[in-house]
């Protein structure tokens, strides 16, 4: 089953709605509590990234017994060098984000150590594709 | 420990939480005004020292699967804060104490932080 999330940009208050509500509906479904935390975790981040980064987007979460699959989708300014983005540490997130517990540039990092597989698409000016798969293990 | 004992032990005042969430076990806490610091390298602690006071703090707590949101420094939560923490299960205290006091109050009487050094 597929759900789908906007995730507005213009409001920091909401950001984790999107991961709040799929992690309701993977506990009904009765995925383990570990994968439900890794998702969880990732998508989070994620949806953090694209209301600090990008001024909000989309989210699909595809749900099967094996495995879940999360793509967020965005139409911001793109990340210009992903290697660095992928570094732990690494941020460029203004002082006004860090005020609000986010931007210690452990965003994508954590999306990484917390999937099995990701894959980020990048363009200038054009936005932001990030695909994650958690399996159900 | 119960999150009730917390309560003495921190002086603390009592924002939101029903008796099933009062009485629940913890055993690991951690402390952290960064969000992305908790996500990344926090395991199984049940409690977060907090003195970020906006939704962020509840729904990282959440996503942790903590039970307990601890405000430091005698700081409001935003308006918002206790309504989410509500519709999702979380207590809320708020302590006078320093984050440093307050965590090592919490140590002192037994809570450990659940690293593996």
């Amino acid at each position: 089953m597929t759900f789908n999330y906007d995730v507005p940009g213009d409001d920091f208050t909401r950001a984790g709605e999107a991961s709040g509500d799929l992690k309701k509906k993977l506990k009904k479904l009765g995925f383990p509590s570990s994968v439900i935390r890794r998702v969880s975790i990732a998508l989070y981040e994620g949806e953090i990234n694209m209301v600090i980064h990008a001024n909000g987007g989309h989210i699909t979460a595809d749900v099967n017994t094996d495995e879940i699959n999360l793509t967020l989708a965005d139409v911001g300014p793109g990340i210009p060098d992903i290697e660095k983005a992928m570094q732990d540490g690494y941020s460029t997130a203004s002082d006004q984000v860090r005020n609000l517990g986010f931007g210690a540039g452990m965003g994508l990092p954590n999306m990484k150590r917390n999937s099995d597989e990701i894959s980020i698409e990048t363009e200038l000016g054009v936005g932001t594709t990030v695909r994650m798969k958690i399996l159900n293990q | 420990m119960t999150v009730r004992d917390i309560i003495g032990i921190l002086d603390a005042e009592l924002l939101y939480g029903d008796d099933e969430l009062l009485d629940q076990e913890v055993a690991h806490a951690c402390g952290s005004d960064m969000m992305s610091d908790v996500l990344a390298f926090v395991k199984d602690q049940a409690v977060l020292l907090t003195g970020l006071i906006n939704t962020q703090a509840v729904r990282t707590a959440e996503m942790m699967d903590m039970k307990c949101v601890i405000l430091v420094r005698g700081k409001e939560p935003h308006e918002n804060v206790i309504d989410l923490a509500k519709d999702r299960d979380i207590c809320v205290l708020k302590t006078e104490h320093t984050m440093f006091c307050a965590c090592g109050l919490l140590y002192q009487h037994g809570i450990r932080g659940g690293e593996k050094v």
